[in-house]
C-alpha cells in the first residue's frame, strides 16, 4: 500500500431532525468538534473533501459552495465526492487517496445531510434513469425489501425465521443507539412491537427501517509524519475496497451481490484478514434495513450464503458475540445518508481506539466499516486498525 | 437562552428535455405496437431488456434486436405501502422484477389486476417464480407505462 494514513480526530453532531441550525451550522458543529478532538485548527488543513446526497435532498444544488465557510475550506483545495448511500464511505477513501498519495499531509473529510429539509423518497426516486426504471424505485425501502425476499427465497429460508432474526438485530440496534450520543432513533424496543409493526414496503415494517436523520460527521486524516507530531488518539487506515455493478436494476445479482463481496475483499487482501470473523472484533455494517445486515454478512465472509440468520441466532453478532456488529445502533437508528458512511467510520475509529464510552466493545483492536449505494449497485469498505 | 429558528419553505420543480438516443426511441416505437424488444449482445450472447445499444459488461455494442415474450415469471416482489413525492400510483401497490421468457436480465415493473386488501390475499396472488403477463394500456405514448401492470396467470 502507500503512505500510512492515520485517522487522527472525529467529530460527530447529535442527530435528528436538527431544525434547531442550518446546514452549514450543522455541518460546522461536526467540523468544529473533529478540530477538537484532533487538537488542531483550520490552519492545520490542506485540502478538504466534502459529499452528501444528490443536492436535490436539500433544495441547494452546489452544496460543496453551500458548506465551504463551515468547513473552514477557503483558500484550500475542496473535492465533492457523492454515491448516494456509499457517499460517507466514498468520502474517507478519497480522504485516504490524498494522503496515501502523499500529496497532502492532513485532509479533513465531511459528511452531512438534512434529510427533513426535503423529500428523501422523492429524491431518491430521481437517482433513477428517466426512460425505464424512475416509477419502479420506491426509495429505498422498495429496493432492499425486493432484495430481501430474493435472498430469503434463493436459500428457502422460512419467512418465520428471517423475521425473527432480523427483530432481534432491530432490537439489538435499538438498544445498542440509546448508548450513542449522537444516535436518532432513541427507544427501547421489543422482538414483539418489531414483528407487529406497520408494514412499510412488505417484508419491511416500521422498526425494520432506518429514519430519516438531520446530521454531520467530520473525520481528520493525516500522514504518518504528522500523526507523530499530534501524539494524540490514533487509528490506522489498513484497507479499502470498493465496487460497482450495472445501472440497470434487473441485471445483476443481488443475493451472491459482487459489489460488496468484492469491496471486502480489496480491503482483506490490503489488510491482511483472511478470516474475518476471528481478525475483526467490531464490524459496522451498513443496516438501512435489518433484513440486509444479514445478507452483508454472508458477502462479507463472516459466513456462508444463506447462514446469516445463523449469526443472529447463536449471538455471534450480537455484545459480547465473537463479532459484535454496530455497536453504534448503526444506520437502523441513524441516517444522515451523506454523513452516514462516514459516521461508520468514526465509529470504528472511536471503538479500536478505545473511546466509545458505554458501547465500547472490550479491547477491539481491529474494526471494519462499510456503507452501500447507488441505487443499491455501490458497495465500500474500509479497514481500520489501532496499530499501524 | 432559547433561540429560534425559523423555517422558509420553498419549491423547487424544473423542466428536463431528455433526449432518448436511437435505442430507446426505437423500443418505445415498438412498445406502442405492444411488442417488447430485447437486444443481443454479440460477444456474452445475452439478450438484454429493455432493448440498448450497448452491452456494460463486455463495453460492445449490441447488435441484433429480438422480440421477448410478453409472459415471464417474478424474479422477487415487494407490496408498496407508503407514500412519497412523485409515486407513480396510489399505494398500497406491488413492484416485482420480472424475467421475461427470452430475456436474460430482469425487468422492474408493476404486478397488479387484484385487489390488495391486505398481506393474506396479496400473497395468495404474488410469489417468486409466479407467472405474470403483461396488460396493456388503451392509449399507449411510448413509455415505459404503456404496460399498465403484469397480471398473474397461474
Amino acid at each position: 500500500m502507500a503512505q500510512a494514513v492515520a485517522i487522527v480526530g472525529t467529530g460527530q453532531t447529535e442527530c435528528g431532525k436538527r431544525s434547531d441550525v442550518s446546514y452549514p451550522e450543522l455541518v460546522h458543529e461536526a467540523v468544529t468538534r473533529a478540530f477538537e478532538d484532533a487538537g488542531i485548527g483550520p490552519e492545520d488543513i490542506d485540502a478538504v473533501v466534502a459529499g452528501s446526497m444528490p443536492p436535490a435532498m436539500e433544495g441547494v444544488n452546489n452544496p460543496h459552495l453551500y458548506l465551504a465557510g463551515a468547513m473552514g475550506a477557503y483558500g484550500k483545495p475542496l473535492m465533492r465526492t457523492a454515491t448516494c448511500g456509499s457517499t460517507g464511505i466514498s468520502l474517507a477513501h478519497t480522504g485516504f487517496y490524498h494522503v496515501a498519495s502523499g500529496m497532502f499531509d492532513t485532509v479533513l473529510v465531511v459528511g452531512a445531510e438534512k434529510m427533513n429539509e426535503g423529500d428523501p423518497q422523492g429524491t431518491m426516486a430521481t437517482v433513477a434513469d428517466p426512460f425505464f426504471q424512475r416509477p419502479f424505485l420506491a426509495g429505498a425501502p422498495g429496493i432492499f425489501s425486493l432484495q430481501s425476499n430474493e435472498w430469503a427465497h434463493r436459500y428457502g429460508i422460512e419467512e418465520k425465521r428471517v423475521r425473527m432474526a432480523a427483530a432481534e438485530i432491530s432490537v439489538r440496534n435499538h438498544n445498542d443507539a440509546l448508548r450513542n450520543p449522537y444516535a436518532h432513533i432513541r427507544i427501547r424496543t421489543t422482538i414483539e412491537d418489531v414483528l407487529t409493526a406497520r408494514i412499510i414496503a412488505y417484508p419491511v415494517r416500521l422498526l425494520d427501517v432506518c429514519p430519516a436523520s438531520d446530521g454531520a460527521c467530520a473525520v481528520i486524516m493525516a500522514s504518518q509524519e504528522k500523526a507523530g507530531k499530534l501524539g494524540r488518539n490514533q487509528a490506522w487506515i489498513k484497507g479499502v475496497g470498493y465496487c460497482g455493478e450495472q445501472a440497470f436494476f434487473g441485471e445483476g445479482d443481488k443475493v451472491v451481490w459482487k459489489s460488496a463481496i468484492n469491496a471486502a475483499k480489496s480491503a482483506y487482501d490490503q489488510a491482511g484478514i483472511s478470516n474475518p470473523l476471528k481478525q475483526l472484533d467490531v464490524a459496522e455494517v451498513y443496516n438501512p434495513f435489518t433484513f440486509q445486515e444479514m445478507l452483508f454478512y454472508e458477502c462479507f465472509g463472516f459466513c456462508d450464503f444463506g447462514k446469516g440468520c445463523e449469526l443472529v441466532e447463536q449471538g455471534v453478532v450480537m455484545p459480547g458475540g465473537e463479532l459484535p456488529c454496530d455497536p453504534s445502533g448503526g444506520v437502523l437508528c441513524t441516517n444522515p445518508i451523506g454523513a452516514t458512511g462516514l459516521q461508520r467510520v468514526a465509529e470504528v475509529v472511536l471503538q479500536v481506539t478505545g473511546r466509545a464510552g458505554d458501547r465500547q466493545v472490550p479491547g477491539a483492536k481491529t474494526g471494519l466499516a462499510h456503507a452501500m449505494g447507488g441505487l443499491d449497485q455501490f458497495n465500500g469498505i474500509m479497514i481500520i486498525s489501532n496499530e499501524l | 437562552m432559547a433561540e429560534e429558528s425559523r423555517i422558509l419553505t420553498g419549491y423547487v420543480s424544473l423542466p428536463y428535455k431528455w433526449a432518448m438516443g436511437p435505442a430507446t426511441t426505437r423500443f418505445y416505437e415498438e412498445f406502442r405496437k405492444k411488442r417488447i424488444m430485447g437486444s443481443r449482445c454479440g460477444k456474452c450472447n445475452r439478450i438484454l431488456v429493455p432493448a440498448r445499444s450497448f452491452c456494460s459488461d463486455c463495453f460492445v455494442e449490441t447488435d441484433e434486436w429480438v422480440e421477448v415474450s410478453q409472459e415471464g415469471s417474478i424474479r422477487t416482489w415487494v407490496l408498496i405501502n407508503f407514500a412519497y413525492e412523485g409515486q407513480p400510483k396510489e399505494p398500497p401497490y406491488i413492484l416485482a422484477i420480472l424475467d421475461l421468457d427470452g430475456a436474460d436480465v430482469g425487468l422492474p415493473h408493476f404486478v397488479g389486476g387484484f385487489e390488495m386488501k391486505d398481506l393474506e390475499t396479496v400473497e395468495e396472488k404474488v410469489r417468486i417464480g409466479g407467472r405474470v403477463k403483461a396488460v396493456w394500456k388503451e392509449n399507449r405514448e411510448g413509455y415505459i407505462l404503456d404496460i399498465d401492470y403484469f397480471e398473474p396467470i397461474d
